[in-house]
């Protein structure tokens, strides 16, 4: 979108008024700074959550057990889950939002300052108890990231630890939102209109919307399961009348909008990325809007479809496969937008657009698997296989990921000051780009030939795709620290960077700001035609 | 109104619509019963309505039945190990069990069956696992089942499997079974 600006930049100074060292960040209420600390803390639990999935990958690299014991192998598989779902990936978008939100309507700050850094200091406590469960007798829960009773209401007190950390994540996204939601409503400069915000700033709004729906239910789910370990309730438990099957409802009823709380904000990011290295404005931006609203409405009917094989009526079975197919129409108008974008556009392929255009070709794969898995007779033949894992595998990491990389490219001179290094931001793209393909597109030759996921060992036939995938895993690895290289150099010594860093650019935070983002921005705030 | 009280207001509207929502997760407790319930899925503890049909003597199916206990103290064994019967054919079966503690238990069984498919053909008019059994120490009670195989069972499954688990059900203390809300 372009948004017409008619006054000049404010000449901010860096005129900021804060303690320095461990206290600045500990009572910053800053949104910059909130941003960096949620970007690097996400980081972080990526890089935990990795070791995570290598361990799994080493495991799996041959048939046997080698590497650790079946009960560890669990705990990872489950630890990795929530680790990158609630501590890698989510916080990684609510860091582009504190940073971004602000600078793209014009406003100073968040709504609520002191809110978003307790929402951000809130989750070290939380990884530290999912990391620190590992070492509780009885060791971390293992019952998978779904959390699936019998299982979780049987085990030790890593799950305890983990059920808590779902609570605090939970009560930070909530926090998180409310701030967004308030600022995005309440604070945009004059004239910015609701149908004026960039496009990041829409998915935002929607996705804060998604949070505030599914994560208080996520939070009640795992409450119920709590008090069926410790106080004599029976939600789940079959001995009193309970029932499993209603947790995987309650659990689905806020897992397919997580699904959308992942991708919107990834789609917000590419909406920015790709008009602005196709050098025009986004195609059918209010059809985009609609798009995006459309899939975060849909996403809350038809939550089922993850339970074909739970013995459901047909009927239901029917209703959750045709809403479930339904997604595909706004979802195929964003991606037909984005490429209607780059028709005909001045191209150029700088690190962020690869990034863009990987997620491009590698979610639009994984939406494909989404629709394949969304029919009911394939589905009951491929539950719980490593087609399933190949296929979120795809729309998480070769989706959000990617579009987290095509994001911090892309605004990393607006909060740096700096450049990044071309060269080596298009090798780990294309590092990336290959090693991701090699570990996970076999993964769906595994699947259809019927290897079940979360199984440390495997039967014979299947060694030789896992080692290729085993291979490419640590590749991936390997090249995410040549991306903590290129972000720290950029930091330490990369060339001056320009106000207007990229020459397609045109929203707020190019066009009226200077680089690196003054600590105190739009203080007055621009006006917008 | 100024920016300030403009967000608060905001964020109360919003706090609620969070708080309502964790408290509709747990409405859909109830929903998912109530669901349940009216379209006849998951009754498994409930007295199914009598069948008004045929016996159809040329067929005979096998019935295993099968006692387990889990976290009690209890012996738990039906008096015989299978019974052949007709589809259509009203049937009563005995289980017995014994509290082997010294203390009053209250348990809940739990069926199941196998084939998992034959669940939906087999009808149970009377059972002890439609209510808890609280037994005192020593007490030994003989529980009788009465069931019919629907002739409508598919025609391949020739031996259906009737397990039962006993589950303790909160110590000496029992609470209402069947209602998870509060049990």
């Amino acid at each position: 979108m372009s948004t017409a600006v008619h006054d000049h930049p404010h000449g901010h100074d860096d005129h900021a008024h804060h303690p320095s060292g461990l206290a600045r960040y500990l009572t910053t209420t800053n949104h910059k700074d909130i941003g960096t600390m949620y970007l690097w803390f996400s980081f972080a639990m990526f890089l935990t959550g990795g070791v995570m999935a290598l361990v799994i990958r080493a495991e799996l690299f041959q048939p046997g057990l080698q590497v650790v014991n079946p009960d560890f192998f669990n705990q990872m598989t489950t630890l990795h889950g929530l680790i990158m779902v609630f501590g890698a990936i989510m916080p990684a978008f609510v860091g582009f939002a504190n940073w971004q939100i602000p600078m793209m309507i014009g406003a100073p700050d968040m709504a609520f300052p002191r809110l978003n850094n307790w929402s951000f200091w809130l989750l070290p406590p939380a990884a530290l108890l999912l990391v620190t469960s590992l070492f509780v007798p009885g060791g971390a829960a293992a019952a998978g990231w779904t959390l699936y009773p019998p299982l979780t209401v049987q085990m030790g007190m890593g799950m305890d630890l983990a059920i808590f950390a779902v609570h605090i994540l939970g009560m930070s996204s909530i926090l998180g939102s409310i701030n967004i939601i308030t600022t995005l409503l309440n604070m945009r400069a004059p004239g910015m209109t609701l149908m004026k915000m960039p496009l990041f700033c829409w998915t935002w709004l929607i996705t804060a919307y998604l949070l505030l729906a599914a994560m208080p239910v996520l939070a009640g789910a795992v409450t119920m399961i709590l008090t069926d370990r410790h106080f004599g309730t029976h939600f789940f438990n079959p001995a009193g009348g309970g029932d499993p099957v209603l947790f995987q409802h309650i659990f689905w009823f806020f897992g397919h909008p997580e699904v959308y709380i992942i991708a919107i904000p990834a789609f917000g990011v590419i909406s920015q990325v790709i008009p602005a290295f196709s050098r025009k404005p986004l195609f059918g931006y209010t059809s985009m809007v609609y798009a995006t609203a459309s899939i975060a409405i849909l996403s809350f009917i038809v939550w089922a479809h993850h339970m074909y094989t739970t013995g459901m009526p047909v009927q239901a079975q029917l209703f959750f496969m045709y809403a479930t197919s339904l997604i595909a129409v706004p979802t195929g108008v964003k991606v037909f937008n984005w490429v209607a974008t780059m028709w005909k556009g001045s191209l150029s392929f700088e690190t962020p657009m690869l990034f863009a255009i990987g997620f491009l070709f590698l979610f639009t794969i994984g939406g494909f698997t989404g629709l394949v898995l969304a029919i009911v007779p394939i589905d009951i033949q491929l539950h719980d296989t490593y087609y399933v894992v190949a296929h979120f595998h795809y729309v998480m990491v070769a989706g959000a990921l990617f579009a987290a990389f095509a994001g911090v490219y892309f605004w990393i001179p607006k909060w740096t000051g700096r450049m990044y290094d071309e060269t080596l931001g298009k090798w780990h793209f294309w590092l990336s780009f290959i090693f991701f393909n090699m570990a996970f597109f076999v993964q769906h030759f595994l699947g259809l030939a019927g290897m079940p996921r979360r199984i440390p060992d495997y039967a014979l036939q299947f060694a030789d795709f896992n080692m290729v995938s085993s291979i490419g895993a640590f590749g991936f690895g390997l090249a995410q620290l040549l991306f903590l290289y290129v972000v720290v150099k950029c930091i330490r010594s990369g060339e001056q960077a320009p106000a207007k860093a990229w020459e397609g650019a045109d929203t707020l935070e190019w066009t009226h700001l200077p680089s690196p983002a003054p600590y105190h921005s739009f203080e007055t705030p621009p006006m917008v035609k | 109104m100024s920016q300030r009280s403009h967000n608060r207001s905001t964020l109360t509207r919003l706090a609620i619509f969070a708080v309502a929502m964790f408290g509709f997760g747990f409405a859909l407790v109830p929903f998912y019963r109530a669901i349940c319930e009216v379209t006849g899925l998951n009754n498994f503890i409930k007295p199914d309505a009598p069948l008004n049909t045929q016996v159809d003597t040329s067929r005979w199916i096998t019935v295993e039945l099968d006692a387990n206990t889990r976290g009690l103290p209890w012996s738990f064994a039906p008096r015989q190990r299978s019974v052949r019967v007709h589809p259509g054919q009203l049937v009563q079966v005995v289980y017995e069990v014994r509290n082997d503690s010294a203390s009053p238990i209250a348990g809940q069984a739990i069926p199941s069956y196998g084939p998992r498919i034959a669940a939906g053909y087999f009808r149970k008019m009377e059972c002890f696992c439609f209510q808890k059994q609280e037994l005192a120490p020593g007490e030994v009670r003989q529980m009788p089942v009465v069931f019919v195989v629907d002739p409508e069972l598919p025609k391949d499954v020739a031996t259906v499997t009737l397990s039962y688990t006993f589950f303790e059900l909160n110590g000496a203390t029992p609470k209402p079974a069947g209602n998870g809300v509060s049990g």
